[in-house]
């Protein structure tokens, strides 16, 4: 098969004084060239399944898993020097918010220029002729004046977008979208999840897309993971999301507003904790 | 309640001016929830920070109950229109108990029964008298909302000013306080304005919408209109086709990828 990540009986554990935080639970799943959305509510453990597959979990947390490989490479017990090899070059990651992951006394083109660099054994010049092609191909308008400026000249949208070509340049197999549309408005979400969109399709990257939004995963991705505690309570399909079987699934999706179905109150989630069995 | 006609709102910063709000007329009866709905920098919180005096209009240019406001406004203007916050983390006192923030309107109005209005406020928004004495880190998001929507109504204000109440919070929390809106509007009688990026949420509670673009109101839609995705403007239409979800063919394509 070709599955690029497989992972096993994920648990990811923060000991403290009072007892084992279980942020994780004996989560599995397989990825294939495809958009697979996770979605939950806060503290349901998708971040950090995020974090765990590019080994950024650091003490005190501890990742156990039966297994854990990206193209076949055992991704558990590696030593430093090994993630940074896969980080950044074959797994990267695109984080919420644009204004708080790029260096702000850096010029954008800069830090794109300088993930090429870190990657590949390339001259400067090179190097900026293929960040100037990278910010083109996200649908940056004016390349040669983007460069040269700094990440709060830019807008939301912009922002992503340059983020989004940091973490291309290297051309990963894998990318990680944590959240990567929640802090831009509605019309430039679609423009950014185009972006991705095709990556997909055209290049064949597997993509992990993680929102707290079941409206814009399940009209984006192709399958969907639910996961509720640490735990992933439901897979199915993205356009059959709506028949899901699991009651929290079904609860949270009651619980969204929406425009065309009007009701007069909104169903509340009421929580069982058979769910974390 | 509200009459709003020709609002204007510029900031002026090092000499540049900036027209955050463009000569924005509407009205909101009595007992009515307004919706207004618009992109970051749309100039829809700016308008409900005018109508609360927050932030000085380039003219007094709204009327309540009848009555022509001026730029600011009086305490007794401050008793009839309470605002709730978008972030509950940001808008309660850190150093203050639960108690200390509910008491401390009530103090500046110089209301008696303190005592007992504090626990009726805290009992009208689903919190236990046990939440009285706890400091805000103490409270979940949801919580916190609450506490900051009781002491918007500890003052029995006839208009709630609500700026994104439910955008920092899980879906699950946003309906519970979706419904303690709805139900809390009912008992005590209350015009609203709703301001929120959200067309789902500005649907389910109000029943006009108003959409905002760069400082300018493009139109007022009922909505049932709204529903039936009946608008006059390709702006609306584009809002309302963003917000049901991402769909290829709909997603705007700047030109075709090439790596």
């Amino acid at each position: 098969m070709s599955n690029i990540l497989e992972v096993e009986d994920l648990n990811v554990v923060f000991p403290s004084h009072s007892g084992e935080t279980l942020a994780v639970r004996n989560a599995g799943f397989t990825l294939g060239r495809e958009r697979l959305g996770i979605v939950g509510e806060s503290g349901s453990g998708k971040s950090t399944t995020a974090r765990a597959l590019l080994g950024l979990i650091s003490p005190p947390g501890i990742v156990r898993a039966k297994a854990m490989r990206f193209k076949g490479q055992n991704l558990l017990g590696l030593q430093d020097r090994e993630w940074q090899t896969l980080r950044g070059r074959h797994i990267s990651m695109v984080m919420q918010d644009p204004k708080y992951s790029l260096n702000p006394v850096m010029k954008v083109g800069l830090q794109v220029q300088e993930t090429y660099l870190l990657h590949h054994n390339a001259s400067n010049a090179e190097a900026k002729r293929r960040a100037l092609a990278m910010l083109e191909a996200v649908k940056i308008r004016d390349p040669d004046l983007v460069f040269h400026l700094y990440p709060h000249q830019l807008s939301g949208g912009m922002g992503q977008r340059v983020m989004i070509a940091m973490m291309l340049i290297a051309e990963p197999e894998l990318l990680i979208a944590d959240e990567p549309t929640s802090a831009l408005d509605v019309t430039v979400q679609n423009e950014v999840l185009r972006i991705l969109d095709d990556l997909v399709t055209d290049r064949g990257m597997g993509l992990i897309f993680i929102s707290h939004n079941l409206t814009i995963v399940s009209s984006f991705c192709d399958r969907v993971l639910v996961m509720y505690g640490g735990k992933i309570v439901e897979e199915c399909k993205a356009d059959e999301l709506y028949l899901a079987k699991h009651p929290y699934t079904q609860a949270l999706l009651k619980a969204v507003p929406t425009v065309d179905h009007p009701v007069s109150e909104l169903s509340v989630v009421t929580r069982d904790p058979e769910w974390l069995r | 309640m509200i009459d709003a006609s020709g609002l204007s709102v510029t900031f002026k910063n090092n000499g540049h001016a900036i027209k955050a709000v463009r000569d924005v007329s509407f009205n909101v009866a009595e007992g009515e929830s307004f919706g207004i709905v618009g992109e970051s920098g749309s100039g829809k919180s700016t308008i409900l920070k005018a109508i609360a005096g927050l932030i000085l209009a380039d003219q007094p240019a709204i009327k309540i109950a009848g009555r022509e406001m001026g730029l600011k406004r009086n305490r007794q203007d401050r008793r009839l229109m309470q605002f709730v916050f978008q972030d509950p983390y940001g808008s309660l006192h850190p150093r203050h108990t639960v108690d200390d923030i509910l008491r401390e309107p009530l103090l500046i109005h110089g209301i008696d029964d303190v005592q007992e209005k504090v626990s009726t406020a805290l009992a009208d928004v689903g919190l236990q008298p046990l939440h009285r004495y706890r400091y805000p880190h103490q409270l979940s998001g949801g919580q916190r909302q609450r506490v900051a929507i009781a002491r918007a109504l500890i003052l029995k204000p006839k208009i709630l000013l609500l700026d994104e109440p439910t955008s920092a919070l899980d879906v699950s929390i946003q309906a519970e306080i979706l419904n303690l809106i709805a139900r809390l509007r009912s008992s005590y009688k209350l015009t609203i304005i709703l301001v929120s990026h959200d067309l789902g949420v500005v649907a389910h509670l109000c029943k006009r919408v108003a959409i905002m673009q760069n400082g300018a109101l493009v139109e007022i839609l009922n909505v049932e209109d709204l529903r039936r995705g009946i608008t006059k403007e390709k702006y609306s239409a584009e809002l309302l086709a963003a917000s049901v979800g991402y769909s290829r063919p709909n997603a705007p394509n700047i030109g075709p990828l090439q790596i």
